[in-house]
């Protein structure tokens, strides 16, 4: 898709670099609503992978963020009081990683049995996943049961948020304009076809999943040690849903649309701060309408790609 | 032994209200290959009907008769009947020929609408509401089961729309139309079947079926709130799922058959804090080892 999507890379972090080198001097609302968006990048690009690339539907991909989420908090908080606080960053790094792992294996678990399921099903089945990972953690003493965990240190940092959000869209794209990926595309376009060109549809379908599932992980990692205070109903139906939204307004498979829809629907809801009462009934006929009028995505203009599902 | 039966008879009744909304699922699967999200907001929209219309119907029938009750939910399930209709007509209709997945994507953002509206407090307000009594409150002791009037009357009011829905569906002409459509929209286009109407039709009588669902749903458990429906709604789903979609009588048996695991299972120390994961559990199950549900038909994909 980019020529040389390396040197955007590195152009990307050093611009991030820069950038984070004078978030001080920026108002802390703003900057924490900046995170947020670097977070919502992360989950929309993987998720863009999973639906966008290989063409399943998943309805629970916030459940993969609860995993990395609660894993790299649990992991940080038993560590921050033996290291000198210099190793913050190392910590963040670790239960990023950790974290991240973890959402992938639950991945793996939830991807090899459903995913020879297909279109309503599989959305269905992911949806309950994402909800059983959901009870699970709201019966969990260790990590606070229904009260949720609190007292995470504040380790994402603009930096952090951005630079893994950069690192996230290389990984994806470059996995799929490779050899090895354009397999994804082919299992989306179609699947009786593309196996029988020798290629396995179920193992990408896994692949995609457990490499989604990993930056879904990261991106809960991030905005767990972002919010400071980490709640089972916080990722719930919902949270996947606006998830989801990111990825079809962005047009499925369309990387810098989805990147450019995960920004708007981050600030859109800050925006509509105003009419707070309104908002979420403001944002559901926003779908239904976008739904109705540009079923293929904001940011698309022909409809050749991903409108056939 | 007794507890037992009484768990038993609990299950029925809840698992009763799922299989009447799970009907509901199941005949817009059959006619439109896809899930209706919304459709556990109707479930919540009827039984909010029945607690505005309790009121004004009280002034006319006596409060806390059967009579009065049976008014109340026939006039819910009416109102209801007419709301699924206009939401096929406004937010479906446009889509009939789109991908399936803008389809479902529309249908969630119906139901977020509708519950976002109904929280709104010039609304319903977010809060919780006393369901008021309906019909004489009284129990009977049978050799130490408990049996609430609400109860009998949530399990004789599901065995007599569901007699109803297979007379409709087996031997009226809309009925026939219907199995029509479900079997091939272009074939029973081609011979004459209005298929919009079907559609419409359809929507109706599975909006009615929420309503009394939602109805006895409050009698039973006496609060309503505007998300009332999500979790009962997707259980519903499920239930319709582990009965093998697009099969009325398997949307009703898998509703019962998830009512009575569910209060099993929220009866036993150690798993009933995961009582709501385990509707999942079961759907997942189904899904894995035989996808077509226990009444489903096997269906072979052709290139």
């Amino acid at each position: 898709m980019i020529p040389g999507a390396k040197r955007w890379l590195v152009v990307a972090i050093v611009l991030i670099a820069i950038v984070s080198a004078f978030s001080k001097q920026f108002n802390s609302y703003y900057l924490g609503i900046a995170i947020d968006v670097g977070i919502n990048i992360i989950l929309a690009v993987s998720l863009n992978l999973i639906m966008g690339h290989t063409g399943q539907f998943s309805l629970g991909h916030a459940g993969f963020m609860a995993v990395g989420s609660y894993t790299a908090a649990s992991f940080t908080i038993a560590c921050t009081k033996h290291v000198p606080e210099s190793a913050a960053p190392f910590l963040l790094v670790g239960g990023l990683i950790l974290g991240g792992l973890l959402a992938a294996l639950c991945g793996l678990a939830v991807g090899v049995p459903t995913l020879r399921l297909r279109g309503d099903y599989l959305a269905i089945v992911t949806l309950g996943f994402g909800e059983i990972i959901r009870v699970v953690f709201q019966n969990m003493e260790a990590v606070g049961a229904a009260s949720g965990l609190s007292g995470i240190p504040n380790y994402t940092n603009f930096f952090w948020s951005w630079t893994t959000a950069a690192i996230a869209a290389y990984a994806v794209a470059a996995l799929v304009n490779s050899t090895y990926g354009r397999g994804f595309i082919a299992v989306h376009d179609d699947e009786i076809a593309a196996s029988a060109m020798g290629i396995n549809p179920t193992r990408y379908k896994v692949t995609a999943f457990v490499v989604g599932a990993f930056f879904a992980g990261v991106a809960g990692a991030l905005y767990a040690h972002h919010k400071q205070t980490i709640n089972p109903t916080g990722f719930d139906f919902m949270k996947s849903f606006e998830i989801v939204v990111m990825v079809i307004l962005g047009g499925m498979g369309r990387t810098v649309g989805v990147i450019i829809a995960a920004i708007l629907l981050t600030i859109l809801p800050e925006m509509l701060r105003p009419v707070a009462e309104y908002r979420m009934i403001i944002y559901s006929l926003l779908i239904i309408v976008i739904m109705m009028a540009r079923p293929q995505g904001l940011f698309t203009l022909r409809s050749s790609k991903g409108a056939n599902t | 032994m007794t507890d037992l039966l009484q768990q038993l008879i609990n299950g029925l009744a809840l698992g009763s209200i799922y299989a009447l909304i799970a009907l509901g699922y199941t005949m817009v699967y059959g006619v439109l290959r896809f899930i209706n999200f919304a459709h556990g907001d109707v479930f919540m929209l009827g039984a909010f009907a029945g607690y505005y219309l309790a009121e004004p119907v009280a002034k006319v029938i006596p409060p806390q008769t059967y009579l009065g009750g049976i008014v109340v939910l026939l006039l819910a399930m009416l109102i209801c009947a007419l709301l699924g209709v206009v939401i096929e007509f406004l937010a479906y209709r446009p889509l009939r020929k789109r991908p399936k997945l803008t389809v479902l994507i529309t249908a969630i953002g119906v139901s977020l609408f509708i519950e976002y509206t109904c929280q709104h407090e010039k609304v319903f307000g977010a809060s919780p509401r006393k369901f008021p009594d309906l019909i004489p409150n009284t129990t009977w002791e049978l050799g130490g089961l408990v049996v609430g009037s609400a109860q009998v009357i949530v399990l004789v009011t599901t065995i007599l729309l569901m007699i109803a829905l297979t007379l409709i569906v087996q031997r009226t002409k809309i009925g026939t139309a219907m199995r029509a459509v479900a079997f091939n929209p272009q074939a029973a286009a081609l011979m004459g079947v209005n298929v919009n109407h079907v559609i419409s039709f359809t929507f109706g009588l599975g909006s009615a079926l929420a309503a009394a669902g939602g109805i006895l749903f409050a009698m039973n458990y006496a609060s309503i709130d505007p998300l009332m429906g999500v979790q009962t709604g997707l259980k519903a789903f499920v239930a319709a799922v582990l009965g093998g979609i697009g099969n009325l009588p398997g949307a009703a048996l898998g509703g019962l058959l998830l009512g009575v695991v569910e209060t099993f299972a929220g009866g036993m120390k150690g798993i009933s804090n995961y009582r709501d994961a385990i509707a999942f559990g079961i759907l997942i199950l189904i899904l894995m080892f035989k996808p077509s549900g226990l009444l489903g038909k096997q269906q072979t994909e052709k290139v």
